[in-house]
């Protein structure tokens, strides 16, 4: 989660809205997904329930959103606007499967 | 009023509330019974009027004209009789009489009924746009077809084939229920948007008429905010957004009815008093959960009364359609939204944007494109605004891009 000032906050939020809408307006949103909040519980093995969702791995997810595209480079295309990648961020594109 | 005028004033007002009246009495499959019955009662204004002068209270000659008709129907017709005093009657199984209220609470319940009856999903909008005009507008058919811009023939079948298909369903005139009120007034408010659209959009030259379809739209969309269970937050910003956009009529065109864009219009032309309207609407908008397209649209409409081009208009303007596009998807918000996108993010941008959306059938598409590469890349521009110029459809768009064309240098 990037912290800033809330300037830098609003002119992030603005980015995203802007990048987000970009998608929405070639038709290609599927959902505008939600934030992640920074706190959680992992839950392993045996019950054993721990702080964070992300204590081994160091890396937050922050949100997600879902596309409509033809195939992993059209997904690949869109996702390069996305604003986090400007903060040291990244992008990971991964098809859903029906269940 | 003079009595030339007096009997066509009287028809576009009364006319739909009588037929509102009979239709909602006699049920959906007798539609045509009830616009007949309010025909003859204008038929009989037009002969007996200029021999024995104009009544008193013409309204209310026309009703006891239109009372005695459907009474006369009911006591001749035995098939008639048979067939609908039956329904009539077990509706209302402690009157011996069939009772003709033309009450003025009556008159708006049923108009609001046959406005959610007509808005039935089985039917296209176009059909019911079609039949808002007829039953609800008391528009006739060549007005009907003139202002959407076809011939009397489609119009009437579109009619008939609309009033089999409501006779088919069933479809009750009747308030939907609490429980389904907010589905059944989605279609609704669709029906109303459209049709005040296709009187602030339409190509007809007509401009009285016009002004008429948005006007109707209006008076339609008030009388739900008038009745409590369809006084909803998303109705408000709909006639919100209907006041903004026609507080512009007197602007948009000139004398010689050629569109005026919305940058060289004179400001002073605007209605102010519509204005202060669409801004009452919109605080009665706010209000609820839901933020509904209407919201968005009215809140656009309303940074547009402000003419001066500044940051936060663009800014606004710019978050309302990205907020429009995520809930809904329109290849004309998406448009709209790129044009805000170069007013707030430059021009660079906003043809980066433009040329993902790949729109290639829409001359507005290619409008946009020609406007976002002036000055530029002038020759991209002239290239656009040619593909915009040989998509266009009507002669007041090709007009428009030529004017574009020409001011390029």
């Amino acid at each position: 989660m990037p912290q800033g000032t809330p300037e830098q906050m609003e002119a992030m939020t603005k980015r995203w809205m802007d990048w987000i809408a970009g998608i929405a307006a070639q038709g290609k949103l599927a959902d505008r997904g939600n934030r992640l909040a920074d706190t959680g519980r992992v839950v392993k093995g045996s019950n054993v329930v721990t702080n964070g969702p992300f204590t081994e791995i160091k890396e937050s997810i922050g949100g997600y959103s879902a596309v409509k595209a033809d195939s992993y480079d059209e997904a690949v295309e869109l996702a390069k606007g996305c604003p986090i990648l400007n903060v040291g961020g990244n992008v990971e594109v991964r098809e859903i499967s029906l269940l | 009023m003079e009595q030339q005028e007096l009997i066509p004033h009287l028809f576009r007002t009364e006319f739909r509330k009588i037929t509102a009246v009979l239709c909602k009495l006699f049920g959906i499959a007798h539609i045509e019974v009830a616009e007949d019955i309010a025909g003859e009662t204008f038929l009989s204004a037009l002969e007996t009027w200029p021999y024995r002068g104009i009544p008193e209270n013409p309204t209310a000659w026309l009703y006891s004209v239109a009372k005695n008709k459907a009474k006369n129907l009911i006591n001749r017709s035995h098939i008639f009789a048979e067939k609908i005093v039956k329904e009539v009657q077990t509706a209302t199984p402690l009157s011996e009489e069939i009772v003709i209220d033309l009450s003025e609470k009556n008159i708006t319940d049923s108009q609001l009924q046959m406005l959610f009856a007509i808005c039935h999903p089985s039917i296209s909008a176009e059909a019911q746009i079609g039949l808002a005009l007829r039953i609800l507008c008391g528009f006739g058919i060549d007005e009907i077809a003139n202002a959407l811009l076809t011939n009397k023939e489609t119009i009437s079948k579109r009619l008939l084939r609309a009033k089999e298909k409501l006779r088919q369903e069933k479809v009750q005139i009747e308030f939907p229920g609490p429980a389904e009120i907010n589905n059944r007034i989605e279609p609704v408010l669709t029906t109303l948007y459209l049709l005040f659209n296709e009187g602030y959009y339409s190509e007809s030259n007509d401009t009285v008429l016009r002004e008429e379809l948005c006007l109707e739209a209006m008076r339609l969309t008030h009388l739900l905010i008038e009745n409590e269970l369809t006084d909803q937050p998303k109705v408000n910003a709909l006639l919100s957004l209907m006041c903004f956009q026609s507080s512009r009529f007197a602007a948009r065109k000139n004398e010689n009815g050629d569109t005026i864009l919305y940058h060289d219009q004179d400001e002073s032309l605007w209605n102010h008093e519509l204005i202060e309207k669409g801004v009452y609407f919109l605080n009665c908008s706010a209000k609820g959960n839901e933020i509904s397209k209407y919201h968005l649209e009215a809140s656009i409409a309303w940074w547009h009364t402000i003419k001066e081009d500044t940051k936060e208009k663009w800014e606004s303007i710019l978050q309302l359609f990205n907020h429009l596009l995520q809930t809904e998807y329109s290849p004309i918000a998406a448009l709209n939204r790129t044009y805000a996108l170069s007013k707030a993010n430059g021009k660079e941008a906003a043809i980066m944007e433009a040329e993902k959306l790949k729109l290639v059938d829409n001359h507005f598409y290619f409008t946009l494109l020609g406007e976002l590469y002036t000055d530029i890349d002038n020759n991209k521009a002239k290239l656009n605004y040619e593909k915009a110029f040989s998509l266009a459809k009507t002669i007041t768009d090709k007009q428009t891009i030529q004017k574009k064309l020409n001011s390029l240098k």
